[in-house]
């Protein structure tokens, strides 16, 4: 278990994560979700010791990282799948770590057969491709088989393939009963991957529930209702206690279905004009949660917002 | 520590530095020892200090390569996959001083012997043979003097945290700034007789009794130095994010 409490950071004047507090249960895949700049990174380094952080603390089973021993074991980690010497081959990179925590060298070969990169082995680690090189930092991160994996953005700038492989990866660790903490600002990929989320925005906590709470909570159903007796209609609907709200010549209706609406007419001789299901995208609830904590706005005329736009890079 | 200090000698001799380093460096001292004994010419005849004279320029190799093992780390953010293995900063750091440093010994000693015996090889006059403490130092302390120096160029390496910067305050004082100190009126000559590179070059070719330090109080003197900036540069390592 990873548990983050009061977590703050400080560069200078700007508060880079902000009294964060959460926790990340044994045995599931936990999302971290948040725009860019909302201090995931940051965070991540501090867990992992390192950053220092200005308060708070960060725990992993109830220890520092810095006082584990022998972390890898423990913790494994790909945070940048850059941070490889270009002219170290995969094989030797992954040595130094394996002797640095005293894993036995046969190991290196097991987890290069893993994710697959056992023929290119001794080759340069600096001409391997983005999606190679995150299979490097995911071999790494599994080298001393530990129970607690971070990743952060893994899926960032991969090709269809590279982010199945790495999506289907992190369901197979997860199914292996490992605690998985992987950061992401696409609240979609989450979707698919997670089953917590821990949201973000401006180094403060926006919410921590399971991924299934969380997009049923923020893609709410709503029905459009379009009618030349709206008043009549509106009364009818007052009276069963749903939610009602007025959009220019039509009603919304949360907490009441279609089918339900419709009874609802006919009883009361209502004509209908239309009657629609509305669906709010995922990445639309998730810019209305964290739209007020994206560190550097767009000006975008509300409702222009195109629904997959979502800023993208670190 | 063994663990670490096999982790740095594999992260060591897993790049092409070190290996680039180490044939430059006895290519070079050799290699003039080797002009030196053969153009030589004139009355007096050819000394040990002689076939010495290209160990200030291995001497500049060394810590260049010395300071890359620290400064790419820097570069390539290989520091955070380290830190990340070994969340003990002080001690990892210090077994990559201890690697380096180690590295920087044996080839100092090969090339200064491989300078002296070359030399020796193509000249042969009797000035040649080594036959006191002061002949000897001279040729077997360049080891020592290329270790002391390792340690300075990991310090100043971990401090500055790039590689041009590092190398140039590495080349620079040696070069120029401990000469430079000699000329500031009345006081300029006893600051240089307390420059840490003029205090290892006394060490190696013997002593002036005009100078403060025996030989060997010269290098203990020039080993405090690098002790102490690399004790600095550990506190700042952990104290500083990676």
């Amino acid at each position: 278990m990873i548990e983050a409490v009061g977590l703050t950071k400080r560069y200078g004047k700007t508060l880079a994560v902000d009294n964060l507090s959460f926790t990340v249960p044994t045995g599931r895949v936990t999302g971290f979700l948040g725009p860019n700049g909302a201090g995931k990174s940051t965070t991540m380094r501090m867990i992992l010791g390192l950053d220092t952080p200005s308060g708070g603390s960060a725990l992993i089973d109830g220890k520092r990282y810095r006082d584990l021993h022998q972390p890898l074991r423990t913790v494994g980690a790909l945070l940048d799948a850059k941070w490889v010497h270009p002219n170290r081959s995969a094989r030797a990179h992954l040595a130094w770590m394996a002797k640095s925590n005293r894993l036995p060298a046969k190991r290196v070969d097991e987890v290069l057969d893993i994710v697959g990169l056992s023929a290119v082995a001794g080759k340069r680690a600096g001409g391997f491709s983005l999606g190679m090189s995150q299979r490097l930092g995911i071999a790494a991160a599994l080298l001393g088989d530990p129970q607690v994996l971070l990743f952060d953005e893994p899926v960032n700038g991969l090709d269809p393939e590279g982010i199945l492989w790495i999506r289907k990866f992190m369901h197979r660790l997860a199914d292996e009963g490992r605690t998985v903490f992987v950061s992401s600002h696409l609240l979609s990929e989450m979707a698919l991957t997670a089953q917590e989320l821990v949201v973000i925005g401006r180094g403060k906590l926006i919410s921590q529930s399971s991924t299934e709470d969380f997009v049923s909570q923020a893609t709410e159903n709503t029905v459009r209702v379009r009618s030349p007796q709206l008043g009549a209609l509106r009364t009818a609907l007052g009276r069963t206690g749903v939610s009602i709200r007025d959009e220019g010549e039509s009603l919304i209706v949360s907490g009441m279905d279609c089918a339900d609406i419709g009874e609802l007419a006919a009883q009361t001789g209502t004509v209908l004009h239309e009657l629609s299901p509305q669906r709010g995208s995922l990445e639309e609830a998730f810019m209305q949660l964290t739209g007020d904590s994206v560190e550097y706005h767009t000006e975008i005329a509300e409702g222009q917002v195109p629904a997959t736009l979502v800023p993208a890079g670190k | 520590m063994t663990a670490l200090l096999a982790t740095e000698r594999i992260k060591l001799f897993t790049t092409r530095s070190p290996w680039w380093s180490m044939i430059m460096t006895l290519g070079i001292t050799v290699g003039l020892a080797g002009m030196v004994a053969l153009t030589h010419a004139g009355d007096r005849p050819l000394t040990v200090e002689h076939s010495q004279f290209g160990s200030q320029f291995g001497l500049m190799i060394i810590t260049v390569m010395a300071a890359l093992a620290v400064t790419t780390e820097y570069r390539f953010a290989t520091i955070r996959t380290t830190f990340q293995a070994v969340p003990n900063r002080t001690s990892i750091l210090l077994a990559k001083t201890a690697v380096v440093t180690g590295l920087a010994v044996v080839v100092g000693e090969i090339t200064a012997f491989g300078s002296w015996a070359v030399a020796k090889l193509i000249d042969g006059g009797p000035e040649l043979s080594i036959r006191d403490s002061g002949d000897l130092r001279m040729v077997a302390g360049v080891g020592l003097v290329y270790g002391v120096a390792a340690v300075m160029a990991v310090a100043v390496g971990i401090l500055v945290r790039q590689s041009a910067g590092a190398i140039s305050i590495l080349l620079i004082w040696p070069l120029l700034a401990e000469n430079l100190v000699g000329l500031i009126p009345r006081v300029g000559d006893d600051l240089r007789n307390w420059m840490p590179y003029v205090n290892a070059g006394r060490f190696l070719n013997g002593v002036d009794p005009e100078m403060p330090l025996s030989a060997w109080g010269a290098l203990a003197y020039f080993a405090g130095v690098a002790a102490v900036l690399l004790g600095t540069a550990l506190v700042v390592a952990n104290r500083r994010d990676a």
